[in-house]
């Protein structure tokens, strides 16, 4: 008896290159197209209108292209866990269908699903599209481990086969005899919902800027290579102020629902590339904004705590501050910054921002002026960005406030110079924030530096009108570059006077340090260093020296997971380097400066005295382990809808 | 007791040795490998061990970690552990810091910690505000007299960081009068209540000075010839901040005369400095030669300036420049990699390169060149090299991998 499937729309929502669905139907009596959503969890959710309505676009357009194919989808209302085992019965389902969803919290929900088909004696079958590669297979290559730089995720993809070819789009010829049993009352049963079904207020609600759906999107992808085509050398774009405006190319929203598939993508631009350039091999370059995506899904895929500083062994634990009125007058544009104000003002309207743009507010908000977690600049993103995806948007999120990913620190974004250079005459400004358009482009960029004569013929005075800025960006941009400089000091181990080289140079596969760990330096990042960051610590021991410290890393991982800040360890403030209460680690230059030859603790180490106080450090470990782990298990069970 | 229990069936079967008959030197000598927490929970294994915990070499250096859970993530240190180190302890501490998170509370709580401090000799104090100047919102009163106890009390203080503290001229001078012959390091960057005055007077009298940091309002002719009499050791590090309070802000001059001076005394100190200045405000620097070894440009910094740092910094090891203009700094460049023989670490940010330019800049630097941080956007091809191309051509220069930094599409 041929099956009957369901296939199953998550992210994916498109009919072309979407390999899952093609296996639904292949020999299939029936296929029925599900997708679900919980109206209880819309309303709550943190997800923003403009989200909803791109997803509710999405699905309008997805069901239109199944009625072309005699099909319909099926939006079902709940949660899959509580719903699937109904419909395999009610549906007499022997298949089930859907594209591999990397990271942690889709993984656990499809091994539960997954269990719950076989118990039914439903077939599952998962098929990867959404990436170009299999994640799995690049951590493989990397020796188990994420690769933690662009250039090394690089090296490591250059070194794979290219992406598969995407599928053939879903057709009537595919479709064959498979057809989809449909009710009179579909609609009313299995329809679309509306955003006021959901909930949602629409009145005022501005047109979309950008519209949602398969069929949008291979329009734009025509438009799009039309345009780079047109530019044929393929270089980077300069940033003009038109870059930042919402482009009718722009694709991002449309990649990260799926309407887009990112394979059909890479062998468009490849295919444009061979034309243009006469059969030359296209650079990796070529496909940054796939690549970049790509690497997020890697560094995220085993990593359930991915979106947090506390417990993430790749994020470098860093004393933000906790002030939400700060967050609010950001996340609502009220800085006092056009610049800042502006974009995130365009976030709010349209659902996009350039990717620079981005760099700017999140700069602004985490290390550049407010000293602001990075988790709540990633959570207003998450509410508000159309392309906000749980990897992407988490590990953008680190690499811009510095929390990960070796990034030199020293350059924050300007709130003021930026948008300057970016848009000298600011009409970017005028255009977000009408009330600061009277005034001249030599002021609009920071109006409080505006005489008053200026401000009054603009009308628009500053502390009244416009709120007056919130931080001195000078000595924020002070206190906050010094504060870094400590962290990533005590970090890296590194003990001179120099900026740059207090984050380990990453540059090459990761071997090029330019700071040099002895293998006795190795054991004592695992002993006695405390510290609250030794877990990053010890990805940087492992980037710098080629990492084979085994047992270091298994000592200070339960030392971090321990989740105790532990208080042996002070910073010599000359050059902000750890000095341990042995006083064996007093290397640097400055004896003075802390723990001095009168200690007692100073003299040979004995490898006894290491191996006994690693014993002991791993008794009391698993006990607290133990207890954190307890601690730590109710992790949010909630479906991600999207 | 889980521990304990542990303990026993390891003993049976491990060995036979008894753990608690352990000398106490070797116990001393593990127990320094522990974090305090591993420690406490040692110490309640036997007696012996707990004698071990409170031996005194393991009180010396501690970090008091002040934070509120309304103002951060972090954990803070228990108030039952700070009550038992003062009353236990307080006479063991001398290498003390006070992390401090962005509330009053926090800071206070640290003062009231200092100032029970009457018993213990510090060598070293730090005050470290993690996440915003916090020490600037207590009274001024109550810091200052928590500060002096330390300072009266300590009577031979190494290092001290009271930056962004309202530390003002008197209690400096309580500093001096107890501790002039041990201070070695003061970094007292944006004390706004001192005066030129105040650190003058720390200079003439604390002759064992290598280490100082501060604000660029503080530095003066006489600091510098204090710094640099005949009793005064060499000086290994001068840390400046020169941070604009106002937009147009007027800037004194240093004499080069004085930083002559000042090369004469201490041939091989550090002068770094940090500039956080509107363009238009770079007027008075840059126009003599000066000693700068590290150079931080912090806000956009105009070709001009550039240009002035290349002919007038021979010293030059560290130049990041954070932003420029949109006219490449091709020129500047490479005067400055002619002129700065000692340049070894450059970081640019949001400037302009043209890649033929950079490439020559590298040669001329070549392999000295230990750190080369460089966004990608800098760099503009040109008719001789792509983006591509410019990798492999620094590289080969460099004589190891090198590629440009990059920022995510997103």
């Amino acid at each position: 008896m041929a099956p009957n499937s369901i296939h199953w729309f998550r992210k994916g929502l498109r009919l072309h290159d979407n390999p899952a669905l093609r296996e639904a139907v292949r020999g299939a009596d029936t296929v029925r197209c599900v997708y679900f959503l919980d109206p209880w969890f819309a309303g709550s959710s943190n997800v923003g209108v403009s989200r909803w309505r791109f997803l509710l676009q999405c699905l309008e357009d997805l069901d239109a292209n199944l009625r072309k194919l005699n099909s319909r989808l099926f939006v079902i209302r709940g949660q899959p866990a509580n719903v699937f085992p109904r419909l395999f019965k009610e549906w007499k389902i022997s298949r089930l269908t859907f594209e591999y969803d990397s990271e942690p919290y889709g993984k656990e929900r499809d091994a539960a699903i997954k269990k719950l088909a076989m118990e039914a004696g439903v077939e599952v079958i998962v098929k990867i599209s959404h990436t170009l590669y299999d994640l799995d297979r690049i951590i493989e290559l990397n020796g188990g481990q994420p690769p933690l730089t662009y250039k090394r995720f690089q090296t490591l993809i250059s070194r794979l086969d290219p992406p598969e070819m995407p599928v053939e789009t879903l057709s009537d010829t595919l479709m064959g005899r498979c057809v989809t049993p449909i009710s009179e009352d579909h609609g009313d049963k299995y329809g679309v919902p509306s955003l006021e079904e959901l909930g949602f207020d629409t009145e005022g609600l501005p047109s979309a800027v950008w519209p949602g759906g398969e069929t949008k999107a291979l329009t734009r992808i025509e438009r799009h290579l039309e345009r780079k085509a047109w530019v044929a050398n393929f270089e980077r774009p300069r940033m003009n102020a038109n870059s930042l405006l919402a482009s009718p190319t722009g694709l991002s929203p449309y990649l990260r629902f799926g309407c887009l598939s990112c394979r059909l993508f890479y062998f468009k631009l490849t295919d444009l590339y061979r034309k243009v350039k006469k059969n030359s091999s296209p650079p990796l370059s070529l496909y940054g904004q796939l690549l970049w995506r790509e690497f997020f899904y890697t560094a995220a895929t085993n990593n359930p705590r991915f979106d947090k500083m506390e417990g993430n062994p790749i994020c470098v634990r860093i004393p933000w501050d906790k002030n939400p009125e700060a967050l609010a007058k950001w996340a609502e544009g009220k800085t006092g910054f056009p610049w800042i104000d502006a974009i995130m003002t365009q976030l709010r309207q349209e659902g996009w921002i350039h990717h620079l743009a981005r760099h700017a507010v999140a700069c602004f908000l985490t290390r550049g002026d407010l000293w602001i977690s990075w988790e709540e600049g990633m959570k207003v993103f998450e509410e508000l960005l159309l392309d906000a995806d749980w990897s992407v948007n988490a590990g953008s999120w680190m690499w811009l406030s510095c929390s990960s990913f070796f990034q030199q620190f020293f350059h924050c974004y300007c709130p003021v110079g930026f948008g300057r250079r970016t848009d000298p005459n600011g009409d970017f400004i005028r255009r977000y924030l009408p009330v600061l358009r009277g005034f001249p482009a030599k002021y609009i960029y920071d109006p409080w530096n505006a005489p008053e004569s200026v401000q009054a013929a603009a009308k628009c005075i500053i502390g009244v009108h416009y709120p007056k800025p919130m931080v001195h960006h000078a000595e924020a941009s002070r206190l906050n570059i010094e504060r870094m400089k400590q962290i990533y000091q005590q970090l890296s181990r590194y003990r001179g006077l120099g900026l740059l080289a207090s984050v380990p140079s990453t540059n090459g596969n990761g071997n090029g340090g330019m700071i040099a760990y002895s293998p006795g330096e190795q054991q004592q990042s695992g002993t006695n260093n405390n510290t609250n960051n030794s877990h990053c610590r010890n990805h940087f021991v492992q980037m710098t020296s080629g990492g084979s410290s085994s047992g270091t890393k298994t000592v200070s991982c339960l030392l971090s997971h321990s989740g105790f800040a532990v208080l042996c360890l002070t910073t010599c403030f000359s050059c902000a380097c750890s000095l341990t209460c042995d006083g064996r680690q007093v290397g640097c230059d400055h004896p003075w400066s802390l723990v001095s030859g009168g200690n007692p603790w100073c003299g040979p180490s004995s490898r006894l005295m290491v191996l006994l106080a690693r014993f002991l450090i791993s008794m009391a470990s698993l006990i607290q382990r133990r207890l954190f782990q307890r601690g730590h298990r109710n992790q949010p069970t909630a479906d991600q809808t999207f | 007791q889980k521990k304990k229990k542990k303990k026993k069936t390891k003993q049976d079967t491990i060995t036979d040795c008894d753990w608690a008959r352990l000398p106490q030197e070797l116990l001393l000598h593990i127990f320094q490998y522990l974090p305090l927490l591993d420690r406490a929970y040692a110490s309640q294994v036997c007696r012996g061990w707990n004698q071990a915990f409170h031996m005194p070499e393991l009180w010396r250096c501690f970090e008091f970690e002040l934070n509120q859970p309304a103002s951060s993530y972090l954990k803070a240190t228990h108030p039952d552990l700070i009550k038992q180190i003062i009353k236990r302890h307080s006479n063991h501490l001398q290498y003390v810091s006070f992390k401090v998170d962005s509330s009053t509370e926090s800071a206070e709580a640290a003062c009231d910690i200092l100032s029970q401090l009457v018993n213990c000799s510090l060598k070293t104090l730090g005050l470290i505000s993690t996440a915003r100047p916090s020490f600037m919102e207590v009274p001024k009163s109550h810091f200052i007299s928590a500060l002096t106890v330390v300072f009266v009390n300590s009577k031979s203080l190494s290092s001290l960081k009271i930056d962004d503290t309202p530390v003002d001229d008197p209690s400096l001078k309580v500093l001096v009068a107890n501790n002039s012959d041990t201070l070695k390091l003061l970094k007292m960057s944006s004390c706004p209540h001192v005066s030129p005055a105040g650190i003058l007077c720390v200079a003439d009298q604390c002759h064992g000075l290598r280490e100082l940091a501060l604000n660029y309002h503080l530095l003066s002719d006489e600091l510098l010839l204090a710094l640099s009499s005949e009793r005064h050791v060499h000086l290994e590090h001068l840390r400046i901040d020169v941070v604009s309070e106002n937009p147009g802000q007027h800037f004194h001059t240093i004499k080069k005369s004085s930083w002559d001076a000042m090369v004469r005394h201490s041939p091989k100190f550090n002068l770094v400095m940090y500039f956080f200045l509107y363009e238009d405000e770079f007027g008075p620097f840059f126009n003599d030669e000066i000693p700068v070894t590290h150079l931080y440009f912090g806000r956009s910094v105009s070709k001009e300036v550039l240009g002035r740092v290349g002919l007038h910094c021979p010293r030059l090891v560290e130049l990041v420049v954070c932003a420029n203009g949109l006219r490449p700094l091709d020129e500047e460049l490479i005067r400055i990699a002619k002129h700065c023989t000692q340049l070894s670490a450059i970081g640019l940010g949001e400037c302009e390169v043209s890649c033929s330019a950079f490439v020559e800049f590298v040669k001329m630097c070549g392999r000295r060149l230990s750190q080369l941080s460089i966004m990608e956007e800098v760099l503009i091809p040109d008719h001789k090299y792509s983006l591509d191309e410019i990798h492999w051509e620094v590289s080969k220069h460099l004589g190891r991998v090198w590629f440009p930094d990059m920022m995510p599409t997103w």
